[in-house]
């Protein structure tokens, strides 16, 4: 499904990724640890299209595709998601505007009829109940006061919508007390399956007892230094990052 | 023969004899008196320079280099039809039109305003209300220190006049609609409309300025209000002149203990404009809210001069003013707030925020507290920037096109304004063609 070969990526002519390969199968949990700084992030807004990070070797192809030739709207119009780390506010912009907005952009994309306003208010209500959202959080604008863990149960939120077929979540478990944590995992744990694949990437293995993963990779200083099954998670959380 | 007015201080002075000859040959004498006392206003004041404090930032250069005339022909070139394309679908409404700066009455409709209520032209309530007009027209707009009051107070011809006495609520909305159209040579036109809310009374005014042409006129709007003890207004200025039109625009409040008025102000036509919202909050326990946007493009100048006068206690203010500028436009933003000595308790508050979507636009946003009174809250903000490639990028990797995006954003941003608006249609109208201009914008592969 997806593809990373030696992935070279610079931000102000510093180099953050130096040589990063990753292939991720349909199905598979991918859990992505690291230390601050070593580009987990970085990582994950290359995959999602951020402008800024300049691709100056390597390539990544999704689905049969040269994902580097797409626009951050076509990636995610073919069935990519990025959790934000720090997802963005946008006051004067209501939730459920950016989620209907969103959603009927991939239909179209992909020549299915936009979802009806009662259409898609049915669809969000479900979605909701089953992350404990509350209703208004639809009416309120993006984001926008919300409080940390708020903002981290909106982004699943809104995954659950689109029904990605690659999610990356980027330190989606940062800031959140332990009763959050198991709702953003149930909804992760909820949508697997054999067709959809995700990118856990985190910085502890905290998350991993909620979301167990198929395979655990370390990054340090911008490439994968050491790849293993769940157990190298455990390993982690003994050791540390000092010994790699 | 046509008044024409060279561009000197001298023509405009001079102009005023053969102005009251010609048209105005019936008017009462106060009027005439009013007349004259305002164009030695004028004589002494002239037009402001780029060395005057509060005209720093607008050259009034190319005004004092054209050349204009009083309208000659009475209504003519304006249809029905071609007004009815300027309403608000949906709202029931009375309509008072203006051409170039003369009452319509064949395109008007001023019937049902409701009992006890004056809703007309106001030369003819200069005849048949002469002591009711006398008792406030001129009164607040001071014509001996602002050259522009002082020329609209010379020669004004029409505009509205709005009268809701004490205890009265006007069910409908006024739309006052002036059309400015193409004529021979460019016009000087000085729309001058008075709004006299009573005690405890109710009333929704919109100014709503139009061209039918794209051609070169001198608009120039005097609107007094007075809103008595307890009254409520609420007052749009709709400004989309031809993009060649200087267009300068005074609205002078006065405000009676515990009144409230919200002002919308939207700016999105005209070569050079100044708009200026003076309300003064006489009363103990006013409310002023203050709302504006501004939309520039081209070589477009908008100059918003805000002058909030807190002269009572217990008096609050919000000032809300959003601009948009595209091209090598420029926008003023320049917000005073006067606290007088015995405002106590004032709560005056302002924002000012600009969105610059190309490299050559230019804002300069000067924000201006006078106060003289320790026992105030007064805050003042104005933040300038492009468009927020964060959040941009957040609705790209949901899969909204760039296009849509800047849309989305930009509809957030104009939102900010407009959604204060209690008239639906009125502001479902202006979003539309907010929207229509963002889109022309970003076809032309422009706005970041």
């Amino acid at each position: 499904m997806l593809e990373v070969k030696n992935l070279h990526v610079q931000v102000d002519d510093k180099e953050i990724l130096k040589g990063m390969n990753i292939t991720v199968a349909p199905g598979e949990v991918h859990s992505i640890m690291g230390p601050n700084g070593s580009g987990k992030s970085t990582l994950a807004q290359v995959l999602a299209g951020k402008e800024a990070y300049e691709v100056t070797e390597g390539e990544v192809t999704f689905q049969g595709k040269d994902l580097l030739d797409l626009e951050p709207e076509e990636r995610a119009c073919e069935g990519i998601f990025l959790a934000f780390q720090y997802p963005v506010e946008i006051p004067g912009v209501a939730n459920t505007y950016l989620l209907r907005e969103a959603l009927n952009a991939k239909r179209e994309y992909w020549d299915e009829k936009p979802l009806k306003h009662i259409e898609f208010a049915k669809l969000a209500r479900e979605k909701m109940k089953t992350l404990g959202i509350d209703e208004d959080l639809l009416k309120r604008s993006v984001n926008a006061g919300f409080s940390g863990g708020e903002k981290k149960r909106n982004e699943i939120f809104q995954m659950q919508i689109l029904e990605p077929t690659l999610a990356v979540l980027d330190e989606t478990d940062s800031g959140l007390d332990i009763d959050a944590l198991k709702i953003v995992a149930n909804g992760v744990n909820s949508m697997r399956d054999s067709g959809r694949s995700f990118i856990v990437i985190t910085h502890y293995q905290r998350l991993l007892n909620y979301i167990v993963p198929d395979f655990v990779h370390v990054m340090v200083d911008g490439k994968i230094v050491r790849s293993g099954g769940k157990e190298l998670a455990y390993e982690l959380e003994e050791k540390g990052y000092a010994g790699f | 023969m046509a008044i024409v007015f060279d561009g000197t201080r001298e023509s405009y002075v001079e102009g005023l004899s053969e102005f009251l000859n010609s048209g105005q040959k019936d008017a009462p004498e106060w009027v005439t008196t009013l007349r004259r006392e305002a164009i030695s206003g004028f004589a002494k004041l002239g037009f402001p320079t780029l060395s005057d404090e509060e005209w720093r930032f607008t050259n009034l250069e190319a005004l004092r280099r054209g050349s204009f005339s009083i309208a000659e022909n009475g209504i003519s070139g304006v249809s029905k039809k071609s007004v009815d394309s300027y309403g608000f679908s949906g709202l029931d409404c009375l309509r008072l039109v203006f051409v170039n700066g003369r009452f319509a009455s064949s395109l008007s409709d001023t019937k049902d305003a409701g009992e006890g209520i004056l809703v007309k032209s106001l030369s003819e309530a200069i005849s048949e209300q002469s002591d009711l007009v006398k008792g406030h027209l001129a009164r607040y707009a001071d014509y001996e220190k602002d050259a522009f009051i002082s020329l609209n107070t010379s020669y004004f011809e029409d505009g509205v006049f709005v009268y809701v006495p004490d205890g009265t609520v006007l069910e409908k909305p006024v739309h006052v609609l002036h059309v400015s159209t193409d004529e021979d040579r460019p016009l000087f036109i000085n729309p001058r409309n008075l709004i006299v809310i009573g005690q405890s009374s109710v009333a929704k005014v919109i100014e709503h300025y139009v061209s039918a042409s794209q051609s070169v006129y001198f608009s120039n709007v005097v609107t007094e209000v007075v809103c008595g003890e307890n009254a409520n207004l609420e007052h749009y200025r709709l400004e989309f002149e031809s993009q060649k039109a200087f267009n300068f625009s005074t609205l002078r409040v006065n405000q009676q203990k515990n009144s409230n008025i919200a002002s919308h102000s939207i700016l999105c036509g005209g070569a050079i404009v100044r708009n200026n919202v003076h309300p003064v909050l006489a009363g103990e326990g006013c409310n002023s809210d203050i709302y504006g946007l501004f939309i520039s493009e081209g070589r477009q100048h908008m100059d918003n001069f805000m002058r909030v006068e807190h002269a009572s206690p217990h008096c609050d203010s919000r000032q809300f003013y959003n601009g948009v500028l595209d091209g090598r436009s420029k926008g003023v933003f320049h917000g005073r707030i006067l606290v007088h000595e015995g405002a106590e308790k004032t709560d005056a508050k302002q924002t000012n925020r600009n969105l610059l979507l190309s490299d050559t636009a230019q804002i300069d946003t000067k924000p201006q507290l006078e106060i003289y009174n320790d026992d105030v809250k007064c805050t003042h903000g104005a933040t300038i920037g492009q468009m927020d490639e964060e959040a941009l990028f957040y609705l790209r990797s949901r899969g909204i096109s760039m296009r849509q995006a800047k849309i989305i954003m930009l509809r957030a941003f104009t939102g900010e304004t407009l959604e204060h608006m209690s008239i639906d249609p009125v502001r479902e109208v202006l979003e539309g063609v907010v929207m229509k201009w963002f889109e022309k914008r970003l076809q032309n592969g422009k706005g970041r």
